[in-house]
């Protein structure tokens, strides 16, 4: 809100807001800077010297290249199992009334209300207790908990701007229930499904805390870097990672956010 | 002759709510047919459970003969314009007009042409390639009326449709609603709250109350002879007059209905009619509304503009004819 337009902020407060973004902003810088640096064993400032040399190091190291890949799939298939559950939740809370509706809406949105904490806890004692053994699977349900929530909330603040006689106008006018979710649903949540789908691609892609309760042995990316810093070898690799995860992560964010900026707000983004 | 739609014994009950209870309906192929009643009544689940959108708790629906219990909407040769429109966003103008045939498998050419036609029909041609939001209500109402005529269905179904539009276009739209209707043969069915728009535009009407319907008749049966005191208040606010009263004048003991444009306001302190007192004057431009207070009985009268009026406070004397006096059926 602009309400007083015009006017100009005085510059006590501009120096605030400069600070507070140089704040948030610079460390990040100093990781960009520090995948550039001679020195390998700790991070000095300033950095004794300029090189390239560790993108080509991280290249020709394959643990960087299994934990891209494990982080990869694990985000993909976490993305497509919430697309799928998130809209169906999505379409059924905001579409029609059934006994329990609320409950089911905030028990859908707990996943990403609780610390990730516990539900990592609470997915590895559940998993212990069935006997069911780490793998590739555990990851993925773990991120599929808190991926729902962001496409549910983003698909369900666009079905509450839908009109809902939209879809009885496609049935009066002939169109069976797959022909209206293929020509009208689908055409007017695809934006809010695509930028749902994209955040929660990002959440999956750096989540440590529910990963580190269900990976077992594996290492996703951002494990892979905790690993590395307790291991001092080759240090600016990790910034080097770190680095491609900053923009892996932030594009499909900013990309979403313009997506959906005219109205609905990406939901849950805060986790 | 076969009914265009026939109700019989329908109910559709939600829980305890009883939104529509035991109606029996029979509209004619061609005809112009109002449903009338205030929020509530039961007039738009009617027209929901013709289209489709719901089913019969109880009772049986046919459309042109054909039993429509259980066929969901997109199998029914009936089409609806809704009262918000409900056009797709995402699809231009004549997209919008063309859907229904193409998710009936129509070719593209072929369809494109017949929106082209629905859109000169309502008088929009070369809107196509416009977006809904491009357009404005009225617009988007013809658009609406288009996208569901270009299916020729047997029935058309109107929600409210002129609900949304102001005054002067209201007017327009009812006589184009009227002429196209004319011009089609198609049966209309019309939802309205608004009795003036029901008495102008139907061959008849139903008149709606608590899920039942009151009366069904021509606009002209339904205002000059309502059968209860509902419809006489409902339909142009007619007097209601108590049996006592009526018995005065007619020698019957039953309720009455008296239009305010029967009743005659004069100076006059003696002689026949109703002694009353005027209590209020409400100023409609064509003409002035006088509230009137006969012996603690409230009464309306409409009198022309320019009709020279006592003052408020005044004694008057109210005087009618014998037969603008209407006896209702309704039990005393």
């Amino acid at each position: 809100m602009r309400s007083d337009r015009g006017q100009r902020a005085p510059l006590g407060l501009k120096v605030a807001a400069a600070c507070g973004l140089l704040f948030l902003h610079l460390p990040i810088l100093l990781i960009f800077v520090y995948a550039f640096t001679t020195e390998e064993k700790s991070f000095v400032w300033p950095p004794p010297g300029l090189t390239t040399q560790w993108f080509a190091v991280t290249w020709n190291r394959p643990d960087v290249w299994d934990a891209l890949s494990l982080s990869v799939r694990v985000a993909a298939i976490s993305t497509a199992i919430a697309l799928v559950l998130g809209t169906l939740c999505a379409a059924a809370v905001s579409q029609t009334r059934f006994f329990g509706r609320e409950a089911i809406s905030l028990l859908v949105i707990l996943p990403i209300a609780l610390p990730g904490i516990i539900t990592g806890i609470a997915l590895r004692s559940a998993f212990s207790l069935a006997d069911i053994p780490f793998s590739f699977w555990t990851i993925v349900l773990g991120h599929a908990t808190f991926c729902v929530v962001v496409v549910y909330n983003n698909a369900v603040a666009r079905f509450r701007r839908t009109s809902g006689s939209m879809i009885e106008a496609s049935m009066d006018l002939g169109a069976d229930g797959f022909q209206t979710f293929r020509h009208v649903v689908l055409p007017n949540i695809a934006t809010a499904l695509l930028a749902g789908g994209m955040l929660a691609f990002a959440l999956s892609f750096d989540e440590v805390i529910v990963t580190t309760f269900t990976a077992g042995q594996q290492q996703t990316v951002p494990i892979w870097m905790l690993e590395e810093l307790i291991r001092p070898r080759q240090r600016p690799v990790t910034n080097v990672v770190a680095m491609v995860v900053v923009l892996v992560t932030l594009l499909p964010i900013l990309f979403a956010y313009y997506l959906t900026r005219d109205g609905d707000q990406i939901a849950g983004s805060g986790k | 002759m076969t009914s265009a739609v026939s109700f019989k014994q329908v109910s559709r009950h939600f829980g305890s709510v009883r939104a529509v209870d035991a109606v029996d309906l029979e509209i004619a192929p061609g005809e112009f047919f109002a449903m009338l009643g205030p929020s509530g009544s039961g007039k738009t689940t009617c027209l929901r459970l013709i289209a489709g959108f719901e089913q019969p708790t109880a009772g049986s629906i046919s459309i042109f003969g054909e039993r429509a219990e259980g066929v969901p909407p997109y199998r029914r040769n009936v089409n609806t314009v809704f009262q918000d429109y409900a056009l797709f966003p995402h699809l231009n103008v004549l997209e919008n007009v063309a859907y229904g045939l193409m998710v009936k498998g129509v070719g593209k050419a072929e369809r494109l042409k017949a929106a082209e036609e629905a859109l000169s029909l309502v008088r929009l041609p070369g809107y196509g390639a416009r977006r809904p939001g491009q357009l404005s209500g009225g617009q988007r109402q013809r658009v609406a009326l288009a996208r569901a005529l270009v299916n020729q269905p047997k029935v058309l179904l109107l929600d409210e449709p002129l609900g949304a539009l102001d005054l002067k276009l209201r007017e327009n739209m009812q006589e184009e609603l009227k002429s196209l209707q004319k011009v089609l043969g198609i049966t209309f069915v019309f939802v309205t709250h608004d009795q003036g728009e029901a008495l102008s535009m139907a061959d008849r009407v139903a008149v709606f109350n608590d899920g039942r319907i009151m009366q069904v008749g021509t606009p002209e049966d339904i205002y000059q002879r309502p059968n209860t005191r509902f419809v006489a208040d409902f339909v142009g606010s007619s007097n209601v007059l108590p049996p006592d009263f009526v018995q005065r004048y007619s020698g019957q003991h039953r309720w009455g209905s008296l239009r305010p444009e029967s009743i005659r306001v004069s100076n006059a302190t003696s002689g026949d009619g109703v002694a009353a007192r005027l209590v209020g004057t409400n100023y409609l431009g064509a003409t002035t509304r006088l509230a009137l207070d006969a012996e603690g009985l409230r009464l309306h009268a409409v009198v022309p503009a320019g009709t020279a009026l006592p003052a408020e406070g005044e004694a008057v004397m109210l005087t009618f004819n014998r037969e603008s006096l209407h006896l209702m059926d309704e039990p005393a």
